[in-house]
């Protein structure tokens, strides 16, 4: 008979979940996103205790940056199923706001929220009509709200500096350890800072997957359907994820502008967008240690391959599409899988 | 609240897949819609509960007109239902599943999710707990922190009818219950549908299974090509030839008919 959708109860067997939420003792005593929180903040430290140079810590600090704008992937990809491929675009506005407010008078911290809630409320107000769309429809609608906002990026040379990008002032996370009577060198300071920032934006996403809406989230991934049989508002919690994904790509972006201290439009181009796709769905895109893991490997491997510098996009390249074949689900959900099979 | 249907219908492209049927479903009552395969009667379902758009006819809910609410309304509006075709959420695990269905009661806003402050941990641990009941009810208990994925037909069925239960109801659609259960199952469905109607809700049911129908009805509901072509108690129905004709065909319900009395 004509009528429901076509989610088939006899999908793959499918840990992923089991992963993402976590399990043991520890997440019950403490709750999943404190659990979290502490897992990332123990691989922070531990990156510290290993680097050897400052080249090291702003590696690691675009790690975390890119670990905390995949995170919002993994929360519209991951929780709800939606694909953007213009989330560049609120990256970007995040870090154009954050270089462009000093030139003005803003100050920094109020320039880089100033250019969240801008993301935030682009993201709310486009949401609701693309929202609608679905699966590649979708995807090509973000793809070119992402395309419009990289091209004001490039072409309002008065405002943003045009192609050539612009340098950002204000704010160095070394005063901020300063004020704690720390020296910290400004490559250490804002590895911290980022580590801090996207150990904080784990935590919320778990929190969120564990939450009332988080599960509204995960249902509206399943069964649309069944989702709005049980009251769930389908329209409104889409738009909320979409809002949410936004503001993780938004202070990503004015994390990395503030690190950098340069940007060009190239952060908000399509590139960048597939690149966090890319990064989500390599790790696995239903957990944040696969947003963490995604973000390691797409950052970390082309600094490793400078020496092939020739073959980096071909090694890149066969490495997501050995993935793809072999472990579809991502690299974490493939490796929780391997660990429970073992186990049992 | 009892479920007043009146004149209800729909085209697909001209062809009228429901056309202008009445019924009223009360609480306390099991109302069972039966009819041969392309009947109509899952079509029925989905106009009721939202997922279509009746081009004819009303919804009403205790005399209050519901008809084209959005789905999700609806169901804050006290109806709840399973599906034919299950849709379940195969990734998460049997108990989540349920959780989910205690959406509407969860008292928590985003913020507090986000941060995973008192008010979502509370609604969550309230729902862990109704939803544990409703698993165990369901005969599912066991299950619950298995994936849905990894569960057989009959136990995804009866998931189903746990996570419309714990929605807080009081008008539930059933989708064809019992398909996919043994013998056994289909006895424990049996039970549970009876001890949910003799809550006070009222029950509305599509089933394939005549024995059950017969045994739990109060009220039954004829659709033959979209149409209603009888309407009555489970005894009425059972004599009704029209009803024969539609299962049998005209040919087949006059060789029963001489079979029966040859």
């Amino acid at each position: 008979m004509a009528g429901q959708g076509t989610t088939v109860a006899t999908a793959p067997v499918e840990t992923a979940r089991r992963a993402h939420v976590g399990n043991g003792k520890a997440r019950a005593l403490i709750g999943p996103g404190l659990c979290t929180f502490l897992i990332f903040a123990v691989l922070v430290a531990l990156g510290a205790l290993i680097f050897p140079s400052s080249y090291f810590y702003r590696v690691g600090t675009l790690v975390w940056i890119n670990t905390l704008a995949v995170t919002g992937i993994v929360v519209l990809l991951g929780y709800v199923g939606l694909v953007s491929l213009g989330h560049a675009g609120f990256f970007a506005i995040g870090a154009y706001a954050t270089a462009i407010g000093p030139n003005y008078g803003i100050p920094s911290p109020l320039a880089m929220a100033g250019g969240v809630a801008l993301a935030g409320l682009l993201a709310l107000v486009v949401g609701r009509p693309i929202l609608r769309l679905s699966g590649y429809y979708l995807a090509i609608a973000t793809l070119g709200l992402g395309m419009l906002i990289w091209m004001v990026l490039s072409k309002e040379a008065w405002l943003t500096g045009g192609p050539d990008g612009m340098t950002v002032s204000g704010m160095n996370a070394r005063n901020l350890f300063k004020l704690v009577g720390l020296k910290l060198k400004s490559a250490e300071a804002w590895y911290w800072v980022a580590g801090f920032v996207a150990a904080i934006g784990a935590a919320i996403a778990v929190n969120l997957a564990n939450s009332p809406s988080g599960r509204a989230l995960r249902a509206i991934h399943d069964s649309d359907v069944a989702a709005r049989s049980l009251g769930i508002d389908v329209a409104r919690a889409k738009s909320r994820a979409f809002v949410i994904s936004a503001i993780y790509a938004a202070v990503a972006g004015a994390l990395l502008a503030l690190a950098n201290g340069y940007i060009t439009p190239e952060t908000g181009g399509f590139m960048h967008s597939v690149e966090m796709v890319t990064m989500a769905v390599l790790g696995g895109a239903a957990s944040v240690f696969g947003a963490l893991v995604g973000a390691l490997i797409l950052t970390a491997l082309p600094q490793l391959l400078t020496v092939f510098a020739d073959y980096e996009h071909m090694v890149l390249g066969a490495i997501m599409v050995v993935t793809m074949i072999a472990m579809r689900r991502g690299l974490v959900p493939f490796i929780a899988d391997l660990w429970n099979r073992r186990k049992s | 609240m009892s479920l007043e249907i009146d004149g209800i219908g729909i085209a697909f492209g001209g062809i009228k897949a429901v056309d202008g049927v009445s019924f009223t479903a009360k609480p306390g009552e099991v109302t069972s819609i039966i009819g041969p395969n392309g009947a109509g009667k899952t079509t029925l379902f989905n106009l009721v509960s939202g997922v279509y758009r009746a081009s004819s006819g009303t919804v009403r809910i205790d005399g209050r007109d519901v008809t084209g609410l959005p789905a999700h309304e609806l169901a804050r509006c006290g109806m709840a239902r399973t599906f034919q075709n299950l849709q379940v959420f195969p990734q998460m695990t049997a108990l989540d599943n349920v959780m989910t269905g205690c959406h509407m009661q969860e008292k928590s806003n985003l913020l507090a999710d986000l941060l995973g402050l008192g008010p979502a941990r509370r609604a969550t641990a309230r729902s862990r707990d109704a939803a544990m009941a409703a698993l165990a009810r369901a005969g599912l208990a066991d299950l619950a922190h298995r994936p849905a994925s990894e569960m057989s037909y009959g136990q995804l069925k009866r998931l189903e009818i746990a996570r419309a239960l714990v929605t807080g109801c009081t008008i539930l659609l059933l989708d064809e219950p019992a398909a996919g259960c043994n013998a056994v199952e289909t006895r424990e469905v049996d039970d549970l549908i009876h001890a949910i109607a003799e809550e006070g809700k009222t029950v509305v049911l599509i089933e394939h299974d005549m024995r059950m129908v017969m045994r739990i009805s109060s009220h039954i509901v004829v659709l033959d090509q979209g149409r209603k072509i009888a309407e009555g108690g489970p005894e009425e129905i059972r004599t009704n030839s029209q009803v024969i004709a539609a299962y049998l065909g005209v040919h087949g319900a006059a060789e029963a008919e001489a079979a029966a009395h040859g």
